[in-house]
């Protein structure tokens, strides 16, 4: 095959590939503009007329706004807390190379692979009077994230000369210092990639509230839309309008940070 | 130097609470209760031997029919998903020369979209009726192809494998183009001095090149697909009857119903299971590690 006609061919493979992947997104957008008849079908005309009360409806009805702030305040704090704690084990583990630090980090890493067992764990969340609240959820998000936050730090963390360890230590540093005013500034990039994962891993997640909070005024954005599905499934247009609020945040911070997420899911799967 | 001294245990302290406290105790203690009649309705718990696993076991219940269904899922998953990964991966890397980071965006897009908006989605796309696969069949003429894709319980889980794949293929491409980066130019040269063709080039140097990169994946994949639970309970909850029902959702109905010693009896068996590919998980990336 001629050179341009190889390269004209893939250029229309990865064009096709990327309208399939895109197509969703598509759909619920020009839906969530229509009214209530015309959104039945889901069809990929565009709206004849533009419904953008839609939207309105969704938030009111599906109490968006009170589930928009549960997931923005269960998704920040739970990533900071898993970022700030995974980064001072990671750093630890991986300066102070003991066998029993070894063991502790394969320890640690070994629940990336772990299945929860939510029957025991939901005593557990009892007994420690976490159940149902809000800041139980926060714990419990940021204990998921744990494992794999450690992970990518732990691999980040051999970049940084030790000379500047021991440079700051020779200045009188201590270990709390050294951490929070040499090494943390140093790890940015690393917590920017982890901090995003984990925000979208919580953002995006479904089934620990499915579990763990039964009063709807604590359910996040995916657990209200879930239940607005259940009430509206005849109004197409109010469902899209209400994924569509649900998906914009993340997909900002998809397109702001992909670098990132990308460096994040390919570190140690590929070094390059 | 007293490095111990800089590098203090009580950093590592806070993380190993929270992934021991939520963690590790309730998979190790989760075990024990998966020998007894452990129930949401009583308080009295009595170690029952092996009977929870019996039932599971036995013939007469769906229960087999849950695990092969999820090895089932994550079997044809872990193909579909590689092949088309991997061929979106070399189309960026060789085929395609200008906008290359635009498509790998749009490919990725599906992977960072919530799990269960995506099943919602795809249960207006697949709807029989209306649906706009449904529709575009009948629009070119295929309406025998034009099936009840969710109902049908001979396809169901077929259809479910199938959207799963759809949100995934982004994520395998992603790691394997970047593994196709760190393959060498000059291999490539010399085979084509060599005289080598298009196929030997790719079977003799692409696929060895990429074969860490493609034990992560599947690894991955394997520890997804037998822990999958989002997308199969927003799109079909395990039906039509039991056609796709997988350990996950039967975990959740079996909490639903009050069964906890039967729902960790399941949850140790996916334990073993994991605990297992989680040991080969940590295997894999050291080698990767140690090569650095």
């Amino acid at each position: 095959m001629p050179k341009n006609l190889r390269a004209t061919a893939a250029h229309l493979a990865a064009f096709v590939a990327s309208l399939i992947m895109l197509l969703p997104v598509y759909l619920i957008t020009i839906n969530a503009l229509k009214s209530t008849p015309e959104a039945s079908t889901m069809s990929v005309d565009l709206p004849t007329e533009l419904h953008f009360e839609n939207f309105l409806i969704a938030i009111e009805k599906g109490k968006l706004l009170q589930s928009f702030f549960n997931s923005l305040l269960y998704a920040t704090s739970a990533t900071v807390l898993a970022t700030l704690v995974s980064a001072m084990a990671a750093f630890v583990m991986s300066r102070h190379r003991t066998r029993f630090n070894r063991f502790l980090y394969l320890f640690l890493i070994m629940g990336i692979a772990l299945p929860i067992n939510f029957f025991t764990l939901t005593t557990m969340m009892q007994v420690t009077h976490l159940i149902n609240t809000k800041i139980g959820i926060i714990i419990l998000y940021a204990a998921l994230q744990v494992p794999f936050s450690i992970f990518l730090i732990y691999g980040f963390v051999d970049t940084i000369p030790r000379e500047l360890d021991e440079a700051a230590i020779i200045d009188g540093c201590r270990p709390r210092q050294l951490f929070f005013l040499v090494i943390l500034p140093l790890l940015k990039p690393v917590l920017v990639t982890a901090g995003i994962l984990n925000f979208l891993n919580i953002w995006n997640d479904f089934m620990m509230p499915l579990y763990y909070l039964n009063s709807s005024s604590n359910w996040p954005m995916t657990l209200a839309v879930y239940n607005f599905f259940g009430q509206y499934q005849s109004s197409w247009n109010l469902v899209s309008a209400d994924i569509l609020l649900t998906i914009v945040p993340v997909i900002i911070i998809y397109l702001m940070g992909q670098r990132f997420i990308i460096a994040g899911m390919t570190s140690g799967s590929v070094k390059g | 130097m007293k490095s111990h001294r800089s590098y203090p245990f009580y950093f590592v302290l806070a993380a190993l609470v929270l992934y021991v406290t939520f963690f590790i105790i309730p998979s190790l203690s989760g075990i024990a209760y998966s020998f007894t009649d452990w129930s949401g309705y009583s308080d009295e718990v009595e170690f029952v031997g092996l009977d929870n696993f019996r039932t599971i076991l036995s013939p007469d219940e769906n229960y087999l029919s849950f695990i092969g269904n999820t090895l089932l899922f994550t079997f044809w998953t872990i193909i579909i998903k590689t092949v088309f990964g991997l061929a979106l991966a070399l189309l960026l890397n060789q085929g395609v020369r200008w906008f290359v980071n635009g498509y790998r965006v749009l490919i990725y897009l599906p992977v960072i979209l919530p799990t269960l908006v995506v099943a919602l989605i795809f249960r207006s796309i697949l709807d029989p009726a209306s649906g706009l696969l449904n529709s575009a069949l009948r629009g070119i003429g295929l309406d025998a192809l034009a099936l009840p894709w969710l109902t049908d319980p001979r396809i169901a889980l077929y259809s479910v494998i199938g959207v799963d794949s759809w949100k995934g293929i982004g994520y395998i491409m992603v790691i394997l183009l970047a593994g196709l980066q760190t393959i060498p130019k000059d291999l490539y040269e010399a085979a084509s001095i060599d005289g080598a063709s298009a196929w030997a080039k790719f079977r003799f140097i692409t696929l060895p090149m990429l074969m860490p990169a493609l034990m992560i994946v599947t690894v991955l994949n394997v520890l997804y697909g037998l822990r999958v639970f989002d997308i199969v309970y927003a799109l079909t909850n395990g039906g039509p009857g039991y056609a796709t029902e997988v350990l996950s959702t039967e975990i959740f109905k079996a909490f639903s119903k009050g069964q906890f010693g039967l729902g960790t009896a399941i949850s140790s068996i996916l334990f073993l299971i994991l605990v297992v590919t989680g040991y080969l998980v940590i295997r894999v990336m050291e080698r990767q590690s140690d090569r650095e």
